[in-house]
């Protein structure tokens, strides 16, 4: 398909396909989860993982699944790759695993894993959708745990549970779900100002 | 090949692959989980009472009862599992009570979904601390911020009282139900059916 370098496929995540703040993607746990920036970081790595992994075996199989159960086979696959990401966290992370909550079992209904499957990983060979694949997870770890740094900064004036700004009056609301909204737009307002300006 | 033979055989495939390695996963994860939880009990035991050693697990009619034994193998209180609803989703906690069962000795949060920065304050240990010591003859009561609070009252947190009274709520209906399973005027406990050590 695409003849492009293949460190583009990789780099392409991270910006001008961020599944955050380009595509608007996977939304629901994006809002959920980012009250911290360590539960930003662990759910931004669990759904990488179950991304990769999906992608890798459906690039493998890509020409052995007729089209028409291609969403049914997918979803398996990642509904499997979930199922064992929850299980080990639940195994080696307990704590992590508590604060996500529902979240990780919820990944399988994350948009844009099944989307990379099926606009990349479907098309493309193995070493190429891996690319893409990390890619756009690391663009989601990115945009998860920046939103989850801003957050916990304002509404504890913690980032990773080190104290940055000293005796901080906290904004209780940034760790409200009104506060996800908020860092969220103010974040792909300036993604889009950042873009405009360097086009 | 006919495409539905096609269809068949890779879902087919698939999903036996996919029910394999989470039968796998599960047997590696399992003895983990279960680990965790124990551990968890243990821990909120030790928290809610003072100098534990050890604890037996107490069952009678289906309520789960730990018995605290200090490092000489004497009483120092009952803890026990007690949940309801807060404000959000369920509140699990772990209550500690001396053995006349007239005081708390703690109190510990295992489960909650209250909200950030309000409810979630039951979490803290300047709400929890409340509970040490505090009486509960004849039941435990609150007040809200601002006002002095008896020996078994304890105060709400501001702007979350539906999250405190929920502790407060589920702490007596637990106490109740341990209430009636053991005799507390007797001088000594009543011998109770052991469901197993823990």
């Amino acid at each position: 398909m695409s003849r492009r370098p293949w460190y583009r496929e990789y780099l392409k995540g991270l910006w001008e396909e961020n599944p955050i703040f380009r595509m608007l993607l996977g939304m629901c746990p994006t809002l959920a989860v980012t009250t911290s920036a360590v539960n930003g970081l662990s759910m931004g790595l669990a759904t990488t993982f179950v991304l990769t992994s999906t992608s890798l075996v459906v690039s493998i199989i890509r020409k052995l699944v007729p089209s028409q159960v291609r969403i049914a086979t997918f979803t398996m696959i990642i509904a499997t790759f979930v199922t064992v990401a929850d299980l080990f966290l639940k195994a080696k992370f307990p704590a992590i695993s508590k604060a996500l909550g529902p979240y990780v079992p919820l990944i399988v209904v994350n948009c844009f894993i099944l989307g990379r499957q099926e606009v990349f990983a479907s098309k493309n060979p193995t070493g190429r959708s891996i690319l893409d694949a990390l890619g756009v997870g690391s663009g989601f770890i990115f945009a998860l745990t920046l939103l989850g740094s801003i957050r916990e900064l304002l509404g504890s004036g913690e980032v990773f549970g080190h104290e940055v700004i000293p005796s901080w009056h906290p904004w209780v609301v940034m760790i409200l779900p009104a506060g996800a909204f908020l860092t969220l737009g103010f974040l792909v307002a300036a993604m889009n100002i950042i873009e405009e300006r360097t086009r | 090949m006919s495409v539905s033979a096609r269809m068949m055989i890779v879902l087919t495939v698939v999903g036996a692959f996919s029910g394999l390695s989470l039968v796998y996963m599960d047997k590696y994860a399992e003895p983990y989980i279960a680990l965790h939880k124990k551990e968890a009990i243990r821990e909120a035991i030790g928290k809610v009472l003072p100098d534990v050693a050890g604890a037996e697990e107490v069952h009678r009619d289906e309520i789960v009862i730990y018995r605290a034994l200090d490092s000489s193998g004497g009483l120092v209180g009952y803890a026990f599992l007690a949940e309801g609803p807060g404000y959000q989703g369920t509140i699990q906690l772990m209550v500690g009570v001396a053995p006349d069962l007239r005081r708390l000795t703690g109190m510990e949060v295992l489960e909650s979904v209250e909200t950030p920065g309000l409810g979630a304050k039951i979490t803290e240990s300047s709400f929890k601390e409340q509970f040490r010591g505090l009486e509960v003859v004849p039941a435990v009561g609150y007040v809200k911020a601002g006002r002095k609070p008896a020996p078994n009252e304890i105060t709400a947190i501001t702007g979350a009282t539906i999250s405190s009274t929920s502790v407060v709520r589920i702490v007596n209906e637990g106490l109740k139900e341990v209430r009636r399973v053991i005799d507390f005027r007797a001088a000594e406990p009543v011998p109770l059916k052991e469901g197993g050590t823990n």
